[in-house]
């Protein structure tokens, strides 16, 4: 009953806190004389941001199949969770702290907090699609960020902990580092080029992600148990949906349906493609087989890095972009991982991490003006300033991924268990966390034989409420 | 009271269906089928994971479980031989126990009368 009353209270002052901005948002008068919106542009961008929609959901799926059965629900609804939690993050203040008026550079202003003043009429006067449909175009990226991290601590982190985790992580790295770079903060500033999201998306996913999988430790039984994944076909359905929504997060970043857009969707096609390829070669040599997980894999490792690139550089740099990414990121998951010995479930940090910054490094040796003059050339059009510039751009990212991730894990810790326990972890999150199972059936190879007496005695014994199966 | 006997074979899932038909041949009417994972000489395979090796050792095999009191164990033996062999490791294991004693849920019964096809009900594999 104390906790009906906390929620209904916790209603009230929201209402309280948006009530001004709701009303306020009424009064917002369009600015004269109102910039002219493209029919083209906006019909490409809202494309784009239903495409970067369907991302996330792939994601799910590209991790739930990489899991074991007893953690294919749990993985897949994190991804799923992300939509709903950042949509509504989103709208009500990561807009405004990432592309509000800019305060020192840092972050972004409050003057769009709930959406006051972003309407159906361009932002500025360069821009030709409503304010609206950019906002909608930059929630989807704000959504997917947080949900590639979770590929770090699939299997064990705790649901509670892992909300409080993202709306935080959204709000003070996410939200400030997507103002630095796009938003017109010190990054954009210095001339850092980012064009889709290389350093704002998966350098700080990744980066973010090898943190968490630090701080929280190996899974139970890491190096020991095999863990194997329980559904590759599921995982090559969602990187299939990732590769198909990428085209709207890279050519939809041109923000116009125009010859732009077109290279970035070629650029994009082109290294997923290179990257497909090189994968494979690179653990065929390695291991004597071509894996499917591998083409998967590779795939996703050349869109990523491709992202910060697509809008800058030619069709053919591309193609290098993707077959280095394939074979570095491979090295990365299967020499680098094992190496270091930490466990990252998923290998959020070995694709998005390593090739997050593999690409902007690339899009300093390979950017040119002659691609898009609001860019700059690169290393090889003769301008080496770029890469130190890019260089600066990736440290900053992997400073606040590393430091912002410490200190939200850190002090989160001190008010709740980010672990799941070891029991937990045998019986698996699905029944544990969520009180239900993806399969009916259970496999000795993919995941543990649980016995529904056994998973009941645990929720007994835990004090947790009774699991529905069947009821 | 006649003997009864439980004979467990384990083999390759490929087998399953000749050795079902050969049973059927021999009037073995019943059995329970079970997959199952086990390890022996044949020692398993490597997976790889994103440039991980995994040893699999535990390989799928299928456990037919029989028991005969009418029909010559003996036969039951050298039948599921023939069909299961290849030559190669992995075709599995027979194991043979002597049973106390069996009943027929539906009706009670129990023994060697639990075991040997019912007279109530028409066989029509029986020719």
């Amino acid at each position: 009953m104390k906790k009906f009353w906390s929620i209904i209270g916790l209603c009230f002052l929201l209402l309280a806190v948006l009530a001004p901005i709701a009303l306020a948002a009424d009064d917002a008068k369009p600015a004269a004389p109102p910039p002219k919106i493209d029919a083209g542009d906006t019909a490409w961008i809202l494309t784009s941001s239903a495409l970067v929609m369907l991302m996330t959901p792939g994601l799910a799926l590209f991790y739930g199949g990489m899991v074991r059965t007893k953690n294919a629900l749990a993985t897949i609804m994190q991804s799923f969770f992300i939509v709903g939690l950042i949509s509504v993050q989103w709208v009500l203040w990561g807009y405004t702290l990432a592309f509000g008026a800019d305060v020192n550079g840092i972050i972004g202003s409050l003057e769009f907090l709930g959406l006051s003043g972003v309407g159906m009429e361009p932002n500025s006067p360069t821009s030709t699609v409503p304010h609206l449909a950019f906002m909608i175009f930059q929630a989807m990226f704000a959504v997917i960020t947080p949900a590639l991290i979770t590929g770090a601590f699939a299997e064990r982190m705790r649901f509670p902990a892992f909300v409080a985790f993202t709306l935080i992580w959204a709000t003070v790295v996410y939200d400030p580092v997507a103002h630095m770079v796009w938003g017109g903060g010190w990054l954009a500033q210095l001339g850092v080029l980012d064009f889709a999201g290389g350093t704002v998306v998966h350098i700080l996913s990744g980066v973010s992600g090898l943190m968490v999988a630090l701080v929280l430790g190996k899974r139970k039984g890491f190096g020991s148990e095999v863990m194997l994944p329980h559904h590759l076909p599921m995982t090559v359905i969602g990187a299939s949906l990732l590769w198909f929504g990428w085209f709207g997060f890279n050519a939809g970043s041109a923000l116009a349906a125009n010859g732009l857009a077109a290279n970035a969707f070629v650029t994009t096609n082109t290294a997923a493609a290179a990257a497909t390829v090189s994968w494979v070669f690179a653990e065929w040599l390695h291991h004597g087989k071509p894996t499917v997980l591998g083409a998967a894999s590779g795939c996703v490792a050349g869109l990523v890095a491709v992202t910060p690139a697509a809008g800058f550089v030619a069709p053919m740099p591309s193609v290098i972009i993707g077959l280095v990414a394939g074979v570095v990121c491979y090295l990365a998951v299967s020499v680098l991982k094992t190496k270091l010995g930490y466990d990252d479930s998923l290998d959020a940090f070995g694709v998005h991490g390593i090739g997050g910054t593999w690409g902007a490094l690339a899009t300093g040796l390979f950017a040119s003006k002659a691609i898009n003059d609001a860019g700059a050339d690169g290393l090889f059009y003769g301008n080496a300033g770029l890469v130190t510039t890019q260089l600066i751009g990736i440290a900053a990212s992997w400073a606040i991924a590393l430091i912002g991730t410490y200190l939200i894990l850190k002090i989160l810790g001190m008010f709740m268990q980010l672990r799941a326990t070891p029991e937990q972890e045998a019986q698996g999150l699905d029944i544990t966390e969520h009180g239900e199972r993806g399969y009916a059936y259970q496999d000795f190879l993919a995941g543990s034989p649980i016995a529904h007496a056994e998973a009941f005695a645990l929720q007994q014994a835990t004090g947790a409420t009774k699991i529905s199966l069947n009821s | 009271m006649e003997k009864i006997t439980k004979i467990d074979i384990i083999t390759r899932p490929e087998k399953l269906e000749e050795l079902k038909e050969a049973m059927n041949a021999i009037d073995v009417t019943g059995m329970t089928v079970t997959q199952v994972y086990g390890c022996g000489l044949q020692k398993g395979y490597k997976e790889i994971y994103r440039g991980k090796e995994v040893a699999v050792n535990l390989l799928p095999k299928v456990k037919i479980e029989i028991v005969v009191c009418e029909v010559p164990v003996e036969k039951v033996l050298e039948t599921a031989t023939r069909v299961c062999r290849t030559g190669q490791v992995g075709d599995g294991k027979i194991f043979i126990y002597p049973l106390e004693n069996a009943v027929r849920i539906r009706t009670g019964e129990s023994g060697p009368d639990a075991i040997k096809d019912p007279k109530d009900v028409p066989m029509s594999k029986k020719k």
